[in-house]
């Protein structure tokens, strides 16, 4: 094997998986304009599902159900997360320190189907005990996000922790700022990038969980997904295509404008040093 | 107050999302545990209690292996257990065996196009997996995309039944799972020392005896973290064996979920979670190792 035969061999399955990755989402888009109610077989050119979709109430109350969840969801996983990854970081030993890592990282590899059934089980001992959550809904779908999310975003910030120079908090430790001061001047706000970012991940698992929120709904609360689940076991159906495109537009769209942002910042930051060089 | 704050305020960073996870991480575990030892009644809750008060004072602690005895004894769960295991190891190897090539063309690309790969191996992960996996749905059906391109073509008279056979799981598992190979495989040679590459070419070395001497001894612990990736979450999937494999795949799983929302056996579903647990605590065990040992290292 020469080094043209290797690269023409690494281009071929690059464009392989790539291909692999995105024609399946591409033809899902496709058919979402189909008029044939038969998914896969084209009937000409359309819009119909998209107003279909439009009139569910169904569709809006659920679309609403897993935004609410997600939002809140998002917000107390990033402050558990980040406090937990400041334990984690910056405490050294404490009590407790090896059963705490254990916990924390492992809901990051815990089967859905564990997690979903070992917290219905508590909410319902918890129930019967001391008579909450009196029903299972938004409350319960909620706690069960934030127990699996916060451990994606502690290990964000752990991340960052590790990598970011100590050098600003020890300046403020030495002109006498006491440790509480350090944190929330220094160390929060050099953190704030980590957090957004664990914000968005921990959003978009929320809208994502399909198992754990049916193992944690009560009747009358369905999520998103648990809403298209239930219409694609049956079959294809046009209306979900349509929903689909619409879902990866969005998504798509929104990674697009972060990752541009970002760019733009690098370029920025670029420039800012090279012209700090030249002077 | 405000003196106290200051004092406690580690503290209080710790017990925050120390007891979050122990109310809603740990105890969930116990209870799952106390109730896989317990009989199956038709009663609310379905289970019978483990600790019983006879007389005044005298506790009875009542606790029954039968749940255990019954998984080790039916046929069934012996199956749909080794076959869990075969379907997700093949899936990782299938993964691997994508992953790899793609991750080694990241690295050694240019700098831009490195941004736009790597981009492109993440975007479907911020995607929906439900629809992802339903994509696929369209695609393999009889009347789906495939088989309506292969007639059309002339390749074949009759649809070939593709969706709702392990074919299909194991298209839907590598499908969801490659990213997840590739990126600890990425992370991992792109730290590399690519000159030992070119030290073994100018000493003599073919390139596949520098493949298997050097760049895959290097980048083993990147495939260890991937493999893990891959095969921790597939051995409990769901979604995909339900939707992709129908009736004729069964996985641990999906048998979870029906034991427990069709046939309401809590004891067994339970016995099944600690079961399934068992299973993929050495691996998961180990990718905590490997994470660890990362981290001590940077």
């Amino acid at each position: 094997m020469n080094n043209g035969k290797q690269s023409r061999f690494l281009f071929t399955m690059t464009c392989f998986g790539l291909a692999f990755l995105y024609v399946p989402m591409i033809l899902l888009i496709f058919y979402s304009f189909n008029k044939s109610r038969i998914v896969p077989v084209w009937g000409g050119f359309s819009t119909k599902w998209y107003g279909v979709l439009f009139e569910s109430k169904a569709v809006g109350e659920a679309i609403v159900l897993s935004l609410k969840v997600a939002t809140v969801n998002a917000t107390f996983a990033m402050i558990l997360g980040t406090l937990a990854g400041l334990a984690l970081v910056r405490f050294g030993r404490f009590k407790g320190r090896t059963l705490f890592t254990g916990m924390i990282s492992a809901p990051l590899v815990m089967p859905e189907v564990i997690t979903g059934l070992s917290l219905l089980l508590l909410f319902i001992t918890l129930n019967e005990f001391i008579g909450w959550p009196s029903s299972r809904g938004f409350t319960t779908i909620t706690i069960a996000h934030i127990t699996f999310s916060m451990a994606y975003v502690a290990v964000i910030i752990q991340s960052r922790l590790t990598g970011m120079a100590q050098d600003l908090e020890e300046a403020a430790q030495d002109l006498g700022a006491k440790p509480f001061r350090v944190l929330v001047d220094i160390t929060l706000p050099l953190l704030a990038p980590g957090m957004l970012a664990g914000w968005l991940l921990a959003f978009t698992l929320s809208l994502d969980d399909l198992i754990i929120a049916s193992f944690v709904s009560g009747p009358g609360a369905v999520t998103l997904p648990m809403l298209i689940y239930s219409r694609i076991r049956l079959g294809l159906r046009p209306d979900i295509n349509a929903l689909a495109t619409i879902i990866i537009l969005v998504v798509a769209i929104g990674v697009l404008v972060a990752a541009w942002i970002m760019f733009r910042q690098q370029k920025q930051r670029e420039l800012e040093l090279k012209m700090s060089e030249e002077t | 107050m405000g003196y106290l704050f200051q004092r406690n305020w580690r503290s209080i960073v710790l017990f925050v999302p120390f007891f979050w996870l122990l109310l809603f991480f740990l105890a969930p575990f116990f209870i799952v545990l106390k109730i896989s030892l317990a009989e199956s009644v038709i009663a609310s809750p379905p289970f019978t209690p483990m600790i019983e008060w006879v007389d005044e004072g005298i506790m009875h602690i009542r606790v029954v292996v039968d749940n255990f005895a019954y998984l080790w004894e039916d046929d069934l769960y012996a199956k749909v257990y080794l076959n869990s295991i075969k379907i997700s190891s093949i899936s990782t190897i299938l993964c691997l065996l994508l992953g790899y090539p793609m991750a080694y063309a990241i690295v050694r690309s240019s700098h831009t196009t490195k941004h736009i790969l790597l981009m492109l191996v993440i975007l479907p992960f911020w995607t929906s997996f439900l629809l992802r996996v339903y994509a696929w749905m369209g695609l393999l059906a009889d009347q789906g995309t495939i088989n309506n391109l292969l007639i059309a073509i002339g390749i074949i008279d009759e649809p070939l039944r593709m969706l709702y056979t392990p074919f299909a799981v194991y298209i839907g598992i590598v499908y969801t799972y490659v990213p997840f190979m590739i990126l600890p495989l990425y992370a991992n040679m792109e730290k590399l020392d690519w000159t030992l590459l070119e030290a073994a070419a100018d000493l003599g070395a073919k390139p596949m005896t520098t493949f298997f001497t050097v760049t895959l001894p290097m980048t083993l612990p990147g495939i260890v973290a991937g493999s893990l990736l891959v095969f921790i979450p597939a051995t409990g999937e769901f979604v995909i064996p339900d939707l992709l494999g129908g009736g004729n795949v069964l996985m641990i799983g999906r048998i979870l979920y029906n034991e427990f929302n069709a046939n309401i056996d809590w004891p067994v579903a339970s016995a099944v979670a600690i079961a399934l647990l068992l299973l993929l605590v050495l691996p998961m065990m180990l990718y905590q190792h490997i994470q660890a040992k990362q981290t001590e290292a940077e």
